[in-house]
């Protein structure tokens, strides 16, 4: 069986290099000495500061969002037995921005600062569970799709009505970074708000991977061999909103990359979906981190979007793939 | 001992009533044919009788317990069911897909326990798919697909087995080969409940026939007794002759 062993293991070694490279980088150039130094205690405070205020949050941000989009990618893959499955392609991040948005717009946040976390997770999983049910009413793939794409438009149409009317400039900036899609600027605070429910969403992922592999057989097959079907569905759709959830609490909508990960990674894992969790998990990090020292070394007068950047290279292959697909089946 | 029994079960959707007061039962040892038209409810009663579809009258115990209250899992332990061949959702390996007949056993692929992979290797050698064990799904014939889905079934190793026309689209040669595998695991102990449309291929190796006609099962018996030409114009609407297990179509009523 080609069943790679080195598969998790260098790719969390390339990520854990990817994220020291990213603290390397930048508009002040660090040698990986001082890093090394400041990462450890030592070095001057300037340094801790840009390592530890600036590069390594953003470039941890980077990854935990690549990460829990990968491993939702994954999983909803396995539970609608589709490789277009994603959380972007679905909806589901557009519908998590949208909430994150009104929570804003409406000043919820000032509340408590695990208001716009909960809001994205809110609307993260209104997508998800929505998509699960129209999963059990009709088994057309096309189908599902389609209401994915309807349920991103009418998130849009909404973010446009809500910047449309939006009081003043500062918060439609702030509305567009949320739309687009970026890490820049993040700091422990907030990765430490979205952590608690992206771990709770990729280890309930995790945990139920088992069931996915049996969804390959169907799902009359599945729960033959003994799968509880209401259940993987729920811990699935659960999961995903979770991990979801939190990835755009800290970063906004950022496409595609749950499509590439997992597409990259089947034919290692010998096309089990439940195998492939982890590694596309760790690949849709690696492969965030590398585009935002893309995005923060690219001379631009404008800081490019993570999320602008993901969507560039990311819808191609999202279109290549599909069209693969037309080719192979029906 | 693991016993099936389905006591007056009825399936009403919407206003079809696809199963009608049915009864039947399949013990270890015995190698039953479902057999009936399309549209008979021939899977609606395995359905109802599994308790994967709520029946709207009657119930259905599997070694003594209702089988709509059973867990997946303890069910899947108890009866191996094979629905009708679906295509898979991913091109896995034989190996793989053969190992998910141990899903209620706790197994998870790519790291099988010693007890689950001695199951799979059996269940492979037994199905004679041991060379392709390590192929893809998408490069096997129909006929080796309907072998590996067998081999899933038997490496579940349950007493019983329920297989929803495992032989459909095969060759001669390989509806024999199916029969033949499903006709060793009854040898050994196991139960099968088959639907199946080859009325001359089902008197061969069945003990016992159940035929459904309509909802409603009008016969159940060894084929000696149920097997008549009138029988086959009652169920199927066709004239034939019958002398023993042969059957000789001469059309449509």
């Amino acid at each position: 069986m080609r069943q790679a062993h080195w598969l998790t293991p260098g790719l969390a070694a390339a990520s854990a290099l990817a994220i020291f490279a990213a603290c390397l980088l930048g508009s002040t150039p660090l040698p990986a000495d001082r890093i090394l130094a400041a990462l450890f205690g030592g070095a001057d405070t300037g340094d801790r500061l840009v390592v530890w205020s600036i590069r390594l949050p953003r470039a941890l941000a980077a990854f935990l969002v690549g990460a829990a989009l990968g491993v939702s990618g994954a999983a909803l893959q396995g539970l609608l037995r589709n490789p277009l499955a994603e959380p972007g392609v679905l909806g589901v991040s557009a519908s998590a921005s949208l909430a994150a948005t009104f929570s804003l717009y409406y000043g919820l946040v000032s509340l408590s600062p695990w208001i716009l976390p909960i809001a994205a997770i809110i609307g993260a999983l209104a997508a998800t569970a929505l998509l699960a049910i129209a999963a059990i009413r009709t088994s057309s793939v096309v189908t599902l799709i389609l209401i994915g794409v309807g349920l991103s438009s009418f998130s849009g149409a909404l973010m446009s009505l809500l910047m449309n009317l939006a009081p003043n400039p500062f918060s439609l900036s702030d509305m567009i970074n949320w739309m687009l899609g970026s890490v820049a600027n993040r700091s422990f605070n907030e990765i430490g708000l979205a952590l608690p429910f992206l771990v709770a969403g990729s280890a309930l992922l995790l945990v139920t991977g088992r069931g996915l592999s049996a969804l390959t057989l169907g799902e009359e097959a599945a729960s033959g061999v003994g799968l509880n079907l209401r259940h993987q569905r729920i811990f699935t759709v659960l999961g995903a909103g979770l991990a979801t959830g939190a990835s755009v609490a800290l970063a906004g909508a950022i496409g595609f990359v749950g499509i590439i990960a997992p597409h990259i990674i089947r034919p290692f894992v010998g096309h089990d979906p439940a195998r492939s969790l982890i590694p596309s998990a760790l690949l849709a990090g690696l492969i965030l981190v590398l585009a935002d020292i893309g995005v923060r070394t690219i001379p631009t007068d404008n800081e490019l979007k993570l999320g602008v950047v993901a969507a560039l290279l990311g819808a191609p292959i999202f279109i290549w793939i599909a069209m693969q697909r037309r080719a192979v089946h029906d | 001992m693991t016993k099936l029994i389905a006591t007056q079960l009825s399936v009403v959707v919407k206003d079809a009533t696809l199963v009608r007061d049915a009864s039947f039962s399949l013990a270890p040892g015995e190698f039953v044919a479902l057999l009936g038209p399309n549209g008979a409810g021939k899977t609606s009663l395995i359905r109802a009788s599994l308790g994967l579809q709520k029946p709207s009258g009657g119930d259905a115990t599997l070694g003594g317990d209702q089988t709509i209250d059973l867990r997946p899992i303890d069910r899947a332990r108890r009866v191996a069911y094979l629905p009708q061949i679906r295509p898979l959702a991913w091109p896995n390996t034989v190996r793989d897909v053969v190992a998910l007949g141990r899903f209620s056993h706790g197994a998870a692929l790519g790291r099988l326990k010693a007890r689950d992979a001695e199951a799979v290797d059996r269940a492979l050698e037994a199905c004679d798919l041991v060379r392709f064990a390590n192929r893809r799904v998408d490069t096997l014939s129909g006929g080796e697909l309907a072998r590996m889905h067998c081999a899933r079934a038997f490496a579940a190793e349950a007493p019983l087995l329920i297989a929803d026309e495992p032989t459909a689209a095969l060759d001669p040669r390989h509806q024999f080969r199916i029969l033949n595998l499903i006709a060793d695991y009854v040898a050994q102990g196991g139960g099968a409940l088959v639907v199946l449309h080859d009325i001359e291929l089902a008197a061969r190796y069945a003990s016992r026939l159940i035929w459904m006609k309509q909802g409603e099962i009008v016969a159940d018996g060894p084929p000696s007794e149920t097997l008549t030409a009138a029988r086959l114009e009652a169920v199927y609407g066709i004239r034939a002759q019958v002398s023993g297990s042969r059957v000789d179509m001469a059309g449509p009523v």
